[in-house]
């Protein structure tokens, strides 16, 4: 058998259905291979696009997400979706193509050295020197990607490689040869009943949970913990569905931008049970005064992210599934009861009702950004999977689009990468066909991967790109206003295209709101569409995400509103 | 404080590449290197020294573990383990100072491997700080070229390092 057909043999061993792809010159073995092979190939525009679409269609399903590019120029496309599913844990097989062995540095025609290139943003890579290493090379990198803490796995194929002749037998599964890969996912059991310990003996415990929670498929024993100790819960930014934000312990999320209560809580918590979490930047701020007061228990799978940050009190390490039900196992023994803070709770009741998110009224007669999000989730009763792009969207999507389940809220954080919604809602899209899927975009960001219309209509991916359109590369804009003396430079983008009239250029459907009283009939309409649609939704310029704490900052410099 | 790394990994191309990388990354300066096969050819070993900085090293043990080729990592006990350098040094030596010279090699156990009219090549291991003092001493001759290898350690006793 050719080795191009024993990579798609191999991939389909692995559970692959659908691979998001670009050909090139160095591909062409491999892509024949394709043309009548029972594998969906997603043709996108721009291999970024094919990244970010894996990226979303893993997040999405909760499967490994397979992208393949050529080599040189479409592998280095690929490099900010490799880094964007690297910095979010995403379970994810890069496939590039490689000029051939004999031509491999020596400036060949699009050659570059991509596993030098992804080094510092990949879990582990590969450069095949030989085609009998592929079944093995192929099986390790998917176990690679989707276990222990997840990330992307580069295999980086020279064309002839991929013309050779080799047995193949699909039913003979390779030894993996991994000496150096041992995820723990079991946590240890003297830690565990510490933790039970100490969270019972806790007066204002708060429960921190992240992505881990959602890609251990952890969020039902989050739930049961989380309400057989009566402890509010709040999120991080990937984190958001790990539990139902419209639940009354929910605190929604945290950080810069998290609500006034999550922060107030963690900020006078004596005990903070982390999940799943990094203590990133964007949720601790200053992080000698993040939770001064608390101690510390911190599950994750990955033990270099335990005291990376904050010392812990009690460390596990382990998988979040199984740790969590351990805990609980361990909780009851100690038959909590669910009134044993009910000051905290009340407090936490305080804040909530004394600092809600507010969603402000009409200013102008226009369309106020968090309310065009608020409408979203309202005509969509928060069942819509939603992506988003990176911005003051992002923000207000957090804030005000509440995640009910794990894999509906799919959104850059770690990397921040503008022009990720849009081909990641491709992806989810591909992975979850019946589900309504937007992405709530700026209009800076959609502009960044907008040619991915073509691959909508092309694979007729009924995608909703809602672009809460101020005409700012918005963010930048509300830093600028606040701590740059309002110098707009270079963050006004008034000349854009007509977004309606693009999408139908694209052969999508394009739609626009100018009016309070009209958006709710737009979305209706995009919504029902069975096409890819593009929504124009005017929103009022200058408005600000907020509450916001300052990098750097603490609660105490917490701005609610201007 | 210094730490010495034993770090097990896989003999394959790139891993070198990986390990030095990460600690660039994290911000780690590395004092010195060396990388040879050990007794199993499929297995290689990295002795690393670093001074540890801003960040304790345990971050960058733990992220060092995450590499998938990094078998085993030893931060070695400097109390508890025998550390030799290799120094091969060319000095300035005429007919009058040769003499001098070969009484320090001698006193520190060094080797003259190579003698010629006008210079001396001299070969020596040991601890670190040995290797230093010979240095110091035979300076004042004029030093010509200097070579040492990095530190290579092995923990004391049965245990394997």
């Amino acid at each position: 058998m050719k080795a191009s057909r024993v990579i798609l043999e191999a991939l389909k061993r692995e559970g692959v259905d659908t691979i998001f792809g670009f050909p090139g010159g160095v591909l062409l073995p491999l892509y024949d291979a394709l043309y009548d092979f029972d594998i969906r190939h997603v043709l996108v525009r721009h291999e970024q696009g094919a990244g970010h679409a894996a990226d979303g269609y893993a997040r999405a399903s909760g499967k490994v997400g397979v992208c393949l590019a050529t080599s040189g120029p479409g592998a280095t496309n690929l490099v900010t979706a490799i880094a964007n599913a690297y910095m979010d844990s995403v379970p994810m097989v890069a496939i590039t193509g490689q000029v051939s062995r004999h031509l491999i540095g020596l400036d060949s025609f699009q050659e570059a050295d991509v596993t030098g290139i992804t080094l510092p943003i990949v879990k582990h890579s590969y450069l095949v020197k030989q085609a009998r290493d592929l079944p093995r090379i192929i099986r390790e990198a998917f176990y690679i990607a989707g276990t222990g803490r997840p990330g992307p796995v580069v295999i980086d194929v020279p064309v002839d490689v991929t013309k050779e002749d080799m047995e193949f037998d699909p039913a003979a599964l390779p030894a993996m040869k991994l000496p150096g890969y041992k995820p723990t996912l079991k946590g240890h059991p003297k830690q565990i009943r510490e933790a039970a310990r100490v969270i019972a003996a806790a007066e204002r415990p708060v429960i921190y949970a992240g992505g881990g929670v959602i890609t251990a498929e952890a969020s039902d024993e989050l739930r049961e913990l989380a309400l057989y100790g009566h402890i509010p819960v709040t999120t991080t930014l990937t984190g958001k569905g790990c539990f139902p934000e419209d639940h009354d312990l929910s605190m929604g999320m945290l950080g810069m931008h998290g609500t006034p209560y999550a922060n107030y809580a963690v900020s006078r918590s004596d005990l903070i049970f982390a999940v799943g979490v990094r203590f990133d930047d964007r949720v601790t701020g200053k992080l000698e005064a993040f939770a001064p007061e608390a101690r510390f228990v911190h599950v994750d799978v990955d033990p270099a992210e335990i005291a990376k940050n904050v010392a812990v009190d009690v460390p596990i390490v382990g998988d979040a599934k199984r740790v969590l039900s351990a805990l609980l196992v361990e909780l009851k023994k100690l038959n909590l009861s669910p009134d044993r803070h009910l000051p905290w709770m009340e407090q936490v009741e305080a804040w909530k009702r004394d600092h809600p998110l507010v969603i402000r009224e009409p200013e102008d007669g226009q369309i106020m950004p968090e309310a065009a999000v608020g409408k979203i989730w309202e005509v969509t009763r928060g069942e819509a999977l939603v992506c988003t792009e990176v911005g003051q969207h992002q923000m207000w999507a957090a804030q005000h689009y509440l995640a009910r389940h794990p894999r509906r809220f799919i959104t850059s954080g770690g990397l921040g990468t503008m022009g990720f919604g849009f081909p990641a809602a491709i992806g989810a899209q591909v992975a979850c066909p019946g589900a309504l899927v937007l992405d709530i975009a700026g209009d800076g960001s959609f502009q960044m991967t907008l040619q991915e219309l073509a691959t909508a209509v092309q694979h007729q991916l009924p995608v909703k790109v809602c672009i809460i359109n101020n005409q700012y590369l918005g963010m930048v804009r509300q830093w600028q206003e606040l701590f740059w003396n309002k110098r707009y430079s270079n963050t006004c983008i008034e000349c854009q295209p007509d977004f309606v009239k693009l999408a139908e250029a694209y052969g999508a459907e394009g739609y626009r709101a100018t009016r309070p009283e009209d958006l709710e009939e737009v979305l209706r309409m995009a919504f029902a569409s069975d096409q890819p649609a593009v929504i124009d939704i005017r929103v009022k310029r200058e408005a600000n995400v907020y509450p916001m704490i300052p990098a750097g900052g603490t609660v105490g410099d917490m701005m609610e509103g201007d | 404080m210094k730490h010495t790394l034993s770090v097990l990994v896989e003999n394959k191309p790139g891993v070198l590449t990986r390990v030095a990388g990460l600690f660039a990354r994290r911000g780690f300066n590395i004092d010195s290197l060396v990388v040879a096969e050990t007794e199993n050819p499929a297995v290689s070993r990295m002795t690393i020294t670093v001074e540890e900085q801003d960040q304790p090293i345990e971050q960058v043990t733990k992220q060092l573990h995450k590499l998938i080729n990094v078998l085993k990592i030893t931060d070695l006990d400097p109390a508890d383990s025998v550390e030799r350098e290799l120094l091969i040094i060319k000095v300035r030596a005429d007919a009058r100072s040769r003499s001098e010279i070969m009484q320090i090699v001698e006193i520190f156990r060094a080797k003259i491997v190579d003698v010629g009219t006008e210079v001396i090549l001299i070969e020596l291991t040991g601890a670190r700080e040995k290797v230093s003092a010979f240095m110091d001493l035979v300076s004042s001759f004029g030093v010509v070229e200097l070579m040492r290898t990095g530190r290579i350690a092995m923990s004391r006793g049965k245990r394997p390092t």
